[in-house]
């Protein structure tokens, strides 16, 4: 990754983006992790997730952020695969499932003892637009391994209504960003699924965008 | 750049010698009651310089810079409104039809066509939005959505033009151009509010509408009413092509309309269950919590005083 490309991709692009263009409600932000290792847990619903996380960080912090991406979507041409490793400075993962788990998270074990901020998408995938789908369990075997590593919730809301998957237009609409406290330790993984799901809900809850009559 | 008319001139600085008053008196409550919690009070004040600040950088840097500066507080608004009010997902497109009707409308006001101005949000976007609805072809909430994004666009884009319009009117008070109208519009309107607000904490004990908003009282609304017709009888000649008579009668309109715009948006909010419209101003709110009584007073006062004067 290039620090100085993703500082001007945040600062040119991202900021005014996230902040004019779309326009963000915040809670929480003081609880957002400035230092890793940590793992922001987010739910995933537009690419303009991750651009929503990048627009909180101070300029000095953003090179610490990783999101952590779809190899087979992200990799899939040079010019994406350049840019997404490059300027975003994603850490791709194999989505196929073939690889064992060590080697799976091994790039990610990497950037946690770095103290990156890792961005992992529970849900793995965008799934239907402002609808939570399943949550997977692999933030419980990669934390199991770095058990110093804060694990921060966090939700976004209405960036699916702005721009959905597979949509190019892409609508202004004022989106909510909600950070929960830092998960407490867990012993296994359908309770840390438990927990970031009961988290989701009451995060859900306080954004001001949401409407119980979205879902 | 910076010819900006006398009475305007001054009326901006006189508006800027309130504001340090302000800031001095927060700045001397901090310093003598450091028990008590004023971060509110400097959160508003600090978004006062930031919005006034604004405003009259634009007003002063003419009138092309000024009706941009209206068209991305438009644009601001309506983004709040259609993000708070449950929309569906099919609605996008029409969305972004109400947000390019922005652009047209100023662009209108800037080429000074009075009759486009007055009829494209009313009546063609009026009926393009539910053209592109219908063509995307989800029937289920069909009614319901087509009125909502109409009635944002007349809200946020519709009204909030007439202010922009004043500035292209022609000059009939030499003295303060039609810098001058926007001036006495934004500033009655404002001090409408402030007015309404004193005199109800003071004097309040007979509630209005209670169910809408608990705190409009008719003694505040009356004395912010008194108040407001009497300053607006004493500016009016300096800032408008008004008399006397016509500033006293274009106060009372701004105050009662400015109370309808306020009530309005209360209800809307009530409806939603949300306190504020957003989190755009620190300490105010959303754009919408700032500019609700302008929505009203915007577009009536634009009228009575086209029909007098223009």
């Amino acid at each position: 990754m290039n620090r100085l490309l993703k500082i001007i991709f945040v600062l040119l692009i991202v900021r005014p983006l996230v902040l004019i263009i779309l326009g963000l409600n915040i809670k929480g932000r003081e609880k957002l992790p400035l230092e890793g290792p940590a793992v922001i847990a987010a739910n995933h619903n537009s690419h303009l997730d991750t651009m929503a996380l990048f627009s909180l960080y101070p300029l000095s912090k953003v090179h610490k952020l990783r999101p952590v991406a779809a190899a087979d979507y992200f990799l899939a041409n040079p010019l994406m695969a350049w840019f997404s490793l490059n300027v975003i400075g994603i850490i791709p993962i194999n989505r196929s499932g073939t690889n064992r788990k060590e080697l799976l998270f091994d790039d990610c074990y990497k950037a946690l003892d770095n103290g990156d901020i890792l961005i992992l998408f529970p849900e793995g995938t965008r799934g239907e637009p402002e609808k939570i789908s399943k949550l997977k369990k692999g933030i419980y075997y990669l934390v199991k391994e770095r058990p110093n590593t804060a694990v921060i919730p966090v939700v976004t809301y209405g960036l699916g209504r702005a721009l959905p998957r597979g949509e190019a237009l892409l609508v202004p609409f004022t989106c909510d960003v909600a950070i929960g406290d830092a998960l407490p330790p867990v012993s296994t993984s359908g309770e840390l699924v438990e927990l970031l799901g009961n988290s989701y809900g009451q995060l859900l809850k306080s954004c001001l965008t949401y409407h119980e009559s979205d879902q | 750049m910076f010819n900006i008319p006398d009475n305007s001139l001054t009326a901006m600085l006189a508006v800027l010698v309130v504001l340090v008053i302000a800031t001095l008196i927060q700045f001397y409550l901090r310093k003598t009651r450091p028990d008590k919690d004023y971060r509110e009070l400097t959160l508003r004040i600090t978004s006062w310089w930031w919005i006034i600040g604004l405003l009259f950088l634009f007003l002063a840097m003419g009138t092309t810079a000024s009706i941009i500066f209206f068209a991305f507080i438009s644009f601001l608004a309506l983004k709040e409104f259609i993000s708070i009010v449950p929309i569906r997902q099919a609605d996008r497109n029409a969305a972004f039809w109400a947000y390019l009707s922005i652009p047209f409308q100023y662009y209108w006001v800037a080429a000074g066509w009075y009759g486009m101005f007055i009829i494209f949000i009313p009546v063609y976007l009026f009926l393009l939005i539910p053209m592109r609805m219908v063509l995307k072809g989800e029937t289920d909430g069909f009614i319901k959505s087509a009125g909502t994004l109409h009635w944002a666009a007349m809200l946020t884009v519709f009204s909030v033009s007439h202010v922009a319009y004043l500035l292209v009117l022609p000059d009939k008070n030499t003295l303060a151009g039609g810098i001058g109208l926007v001036l006495f519009l934004l500033f009655m309107t404002q001090f409408n509010d402030v007015s309404q607000y004193v005199w109800g904490k003071l004097l309040g004990k007979h509630k209005i509408i209670p169910k809408v908003s608990p705190n409009k009282t008719w003694q505040g609304f009356l004395g912010g009413m008194l108040t407001i017709t009497l300053v607006a009888a004493l500016v009016a000649p300096y800032l408008t092509p008004m008399n006397r008579i016509e500033g006293l009668i274009g106060g009372l309109l701004i105050s009662i309309s400015g109370f309808f715009g306020d009530v309005v948006i209360s209800a809307v909010k009530r409806d939603l269950n949300i306190k504020d419209s957003g989190s755009l101003i620190p300490g105010h709110g959303g754009i919408l919590d700032r500019m609700d009584s302008l929505i009203y007073t915007g577009p009536l006062f634009f009228h009575y005083i086209y029909y007098l004067h223009y």
